[in-house]
C-alpha cells in the first residue's frame, strides 16, 4: 500500500483544491503490522475518517456490528446504483454482507475497492524462448514439459514467495478448486468431506510432483515474496506465481523485463475450472462514528471516479477498481484484468477453514516440497488438525 | 518529642516520600502493572482482537499443554541459546582476553568486533540471506558461502543451509551468535579491565603459567561478570525472532518455529489472542523460572 503514498497525496491536494476540503492521507506497512494497529484504534475508539480493514471478514464483522463501518449499500444504489455499477462487482464482495451470512452482519455494501488485484502466473518471454518454448502452457501438464526444458538449457523453472503461507495456500487453492470443484472444497471446509479424500491427495501430489520434476528455485518454501520478485525481475527464473501489484514492482526493479501473464494451468484430467485468487486490493470503509461521514463519503466517490482512477492506475501500475478506467491501462495489466472473470477469494466464500488447519495445511505443504512428508502423511495431519477444532464459520 | 508530633512527623515523611515515588509509580502501573494483569486476564478468555471475549477457563492452558509445535517452539529457542551460550560467550569471551592485551591496534578491533550487534536483526537476516542463497545463476552460485565453497574445491559442501531442516536452525543460531557476541565482548572486556595488573604480576612471581593465571586469578575475578552475560544472552536468545523472520519468513515447516513467532502466529495469522496470552504467560513464567535459577546459581559461586 505505501507505493501508491505519492500518488494518494497528490490526489488529496487535487481533491483540496477541487472542494477546499483536506484530506490528510497516512499508509503504513507492513499489513500485519497495520492490522494490529486499526483492531488497537478499532477498540479505542480512535480510528481515522477513513481506513482499511485488511483482516478476514469475521474480524470485519466485529468492526460493523460495533459500529465502526458505514453502510454504504444507500450510496451505491443511489442514481440507478451508477456509483456500484461503475466497480468490479467481485471487488465490491469483498465487504460485501450478502442476506443470511453466517456473520450476522445486516446485509450490505460496506467497503468501497481503490484498486483490484489478482494472482496469476508470469512468464519470462526470453528465457522461455531460450528454452525453444514458443507458447506458455495451457495445462500444468505442458507446465511441466517446460520447466524441464528450461532445467536442461540451465535455467531455474519456478518461483514464488512461499516463505508467506498464504501464497502457498492460494497456488493450493487453485488447484484444489480444478480437481474437485468449489463445493467440495467447501465441504471440507464443513467437515464433510475429509482430507483424505483421493482428491485432496492429488493437489498434495502436484506438489510432489513439481518437486521431483525440479520445478522449484531452492529455497522457495522460505522465500519471501520480495525476494522472489527479485529472482524473476533480475531474470534468474522462467515462472513466478505473483499478484497483479508486481507489474509496479518490476517495473521498478527492472523496466526492460518482458514478460506475459496466464493462470495457473490447469490440470489437463481435471472436471473443474480452475479459479485464482482475485478481489479488491485496497478496500477502505468509512468510519461510522465519525462527524465527517458524508464528507468522506463524497471523497470516496471522487477517488473512485474514472479520472482517479486512471491516474491511480497510471502512476501506481495496479488495476483500477473502475471498469471505466480499464480502457487506458498498460497491456500487462489488461492481461491480469482478464483473470478477474475467473477469479474467487476467501472473503467472498460462505465459509472459511478454520485458520489452525489452513496453517497445517500450508506447513504441510512445505514439507512435502523439501522432501520430508508425503502427500497422505500430509493428509492424514491435516484431517487430524481438523478433527481437533471445530470448524469455525 | 510528643508521641502525636512524633507520629504525625514520620506520617508528612511517609507522605513527601510517596508523593516523590507517585509518579514512577503511576507510570509503572499504568505502562507495566496493567497491561500484566490485562494479559493474565485476557490467557483465560477467547477473543479474537475484537468484539466480545468469551471466558473458557483454563482452556487455553490446557490446549498448550498439548500444543506440539509450541513446546518444539522453546526446545528450538533452547537450542539457540545453547548455542550461543557455548560457543558465542567462548568466542566473546577468547576475544576479550585477547584484546585486553598490549596487541597492536586493539581499538580497530574492539570497533570490529562490536559492528554486529549495533546491526538491527533486520539487516542482518539480509546479509546472511545474501551469504547463505543456495540459488546458481550462468552457473555460478549466487550465495558466498557456496561460491567459496565450490571455488575453493570444497563442491560436495555446497548445501541449502537455510531450506534443509538438518541445518536450517543450526545455521539461524550461528548467525545469531554472530550478530550476538560482540555484547558478551564489550562486558567481558570491561570486566577483564577492572582486574588490577599486580595481580597478574603476584601470580607470575609465584610462578603461575597462563593457564594458572587463567584458571586461579581470571576466572574467579570475571565469574560476577560471566554470570550476568550468561543471564542477559539466555533472556536475549530465547526471545530472538526478528532475525528468524528476516532469514525464513514464516519459518522452514515447524522447524525453526520459537515461541514468540508462535505467539505471534496466533495473534495475527489464526486470531487467537487469548490462547497468545497464555503463551506468552507461560513463555514469560519459564524465562523467570530460568533467570531465578541462574540467580540463586550465581549467589551459591559467589558465596563458594
Amino acid at each position: 500500500m505505501t507505493d501508491r503514498n505519492d500518488t494518494l497525496q497528490k490526489l488529496a491536494q487535487e481533491y483540496k483544491q477541487e472542494t477546499g476540503i483536506e484530506v490528510e492521507v497516512q499508509l503504513f506497512a507492513p499489513s500485519d503490522a497495520y492490522s494490529q494497529k486499526i483492531i488497537a484504534a478499532g477498540q479505542a475508539d480512535a480510528l481515522p475518517e477513513i481506513y482499511g480493514v485488511l483482516d478476514k471478514k469475521s474480524i470485519v464483522s466485529f468492526f460493523i456490528k460495533a459500529g465502526l463501518v458505514v453502510d454504504l449499500t444507500a450510496d451505491m444504489e443511489a442514481d440507478n446504483a451508477r456509483w456500484q455499477n461503475s466497480l468490479f462487482d467481485k471487488a465490491l464482495a469483498d465487504k460485501r454482507f450478502d442476506p443470511g451470512n453466517s456473520y450476522d452482519v445486516k446485509p450490505g455494501i460496506y467497503g468501497v475497492p481503490i484498486d483490484v488485484t489478482n494472482l496469476q502466473m508470469l512468464y519470462n518471454k526470453k528465457l522461455l524462448s531460450k528454452a525453444g518454448i514458443a507458447a506458455p502452457p495451457k495445462t500444468y501438464e505442458e507446465f511441466i514439459k517446460d520447466a524441464q526444458m528450461l532445467k536442461r538449457v540451465g535455467i531455474t523453472p519456478f518461483v514464488s514467495g512461499w516463505g508467506e503461507l498464504w501464497m502457498l495456500d492460494c497456488f493450493a487453492s487453485n488447484y484444489a478448486f480444478n480437481i474437485m470443484g468449489q463445493d467440495k472444497v467447501f465441504d471440507t471446509f464443513r467437515g464433510k468431506v475429509k482430507y483424505t479424500d483421493p482428491d485432496w491427495i492429488k493437489v498434495f501430489s502436484l506438489f510432489a510432483d513439481m518437486r521431483d520434476k525440479g520445478v522449484f528455485m531452492d529455497g522457495i518454501v522460505t522465500k519471501g515474496n520480495k525476494y522472489a520478485e527479485q529472482d524473476f525481475a533480475l531474470e534468474r527464473v522462467a515462472f513466478a506465481f505473483n499478484g497483479s501489484w508486481c507489474v509496479n514492482v518490476y517495473h521498478d526493479m527492472n523496466p526492460n523485463l518482458d514478460y506475459g501473464v496466464i493462470p495457473p494451468p490447469p490440470v489437463s484430467t481435471a472436471a473443474y475450472p480452475l479459479k485464482i485468487w482475485g478481489s479488491a486490493g485496497s478496500t477502505f470503509v468509512v468510519n461510522g462514528h465519525s462527524p465527517n461521514e458524508d464528507k468522506a463519503v463524497a471523497f470516496l466517490k471522487w477517488l473512485t471516479s474514472r479520472d482517479q482512477q486512471v491516474i491511480l492506475s497510471e502512476e501506481t501500475h495496479n488495476l483500477p477498481s473502475n471498469k471505466e478506467a480499464l480502457a487506458v491501462i498498460s497491456p500487462v495489466l489488461g492481461e491480469f484484468a482478464k483473470g478477474m472473470d475467473q477469479s474467487t477469494h476467501p472473503n467472498v466464500w460462505p465459509l472459511n477453514e478454520d485458520p489452525l488447519v489452513s496453517e497445517a495445511l500450508d506447513r504441510g505443504i512445505q514439507a512435502i516440497i523439501i522432501g520430508e512428508k508425503t502427500p497422505e502423511q500430509v493428509a492424514l495431519e491435516v484431517q487430524k488438525v481438523k478433527d481437533d477444532h471445530e470448524p469455525k464459520t | 518529642m510528643n508521641p502525636k508530633l512524633k507520629a504525625a512527623t514520620i506520617f508528612k515523611d511517609n507522605c513527601e516520600n510517596f508523593f516523590f515515588i507517585l509518579p514512577a509509580f503511576a507510570i509503572f502501573c499504568v505502562f507495566y502493572i496493567y497491561p500484566f494483569m490485562n494479559m493474565i486476564l485476557l490467557s483465560f478468555h477467547e477473543w479474537p482482537g475484537i468484539g466480545p471475549m468469551r471466558f473458557i477457563g483454563l482452556s487455553n492452558y490446557t490446549e498448550l499443554m498439548k500444543d506440539k509445535l509450541w513446546w518444539s517452539s522453546l526446545w528450538h529457542a533452547g537450542y539457540i541459546t545453547l548455542i550461543a551460550l557455548i560457543f558465542q560467550n567462548a568466542l566473546a569471551f577468547a576475544l576479550a582476553l585477547a584484546c585486553d592485551r598490549e596487541i597492536r591496534m586493539k581499538r580497530f578491533y574492539r570497533l570490529v568486533f562490536f559492528i554486529p550487534p549495533v546491526l538491527s536483526e533486520v539487516v542482518v537476516g539480509l546479509i546472511w540471506n545474501w551469504i547463505l542463497n543456495p540459488e546458481m545463476q550462468n552457473g555460478q552460485y549466487i550465495g558466498l558461502l557456496n561460491h567459496v565453497l565450490y571455488a575453493s574445491g570444497f563442491p560436495q559442501l555446497v548445501h541449502n543451509w537455510l531450506g534443509d531442516p538438518k541445518t536450517a536452525l543450526t545455521t539461524i543460531a550461528i548467525v545469531n551468535s554472530w550478530k550476538g557476541f560482540g555484547w558478551g565482548f564489550i562486558m567481558l572486556l570491561a570486566g577483564l579491565q577492572t582486574i588490577d595488573r599486580q595481580l597478574y604480576e603476584a601470580a607470575m612471581i609465584d610462578g603461575a603459567g597462563p593457564w594458572k593465571t587463567f584458571t586461579n586469578v581470571i576466572i574467579p575475578l570475571m565469574l560476577p561478570v560471566m554470570l550476568v552475560v550468561v543471564i542477559l544472552t539466555i533472556l536475549g536468545c530465547m526471545q530472538v525472532f526478528v532475525l528468524i523472520l528476516s532469514m525464513v519468513n514464516e519459518g522452514l515447516v515447524n522447524h525453526t518455529d520459537v515461541p514468540v513467532l508462535r505467539i505471534l502466529s496466533s495473534m495475527s495469522a489464526t486470531n487467537r489472542f487469548g490462547y497468545a496470552c497464555a503463551e506468552a504467560v507461560n513463555f514469560g513464567m519459564i524465562l523467570v523460572c530460568i533467570s531465578f535459577i541462574t540467580k540463586k546459581l550465581s549467589d551459591k559461586v559467589k558465596n563458594a
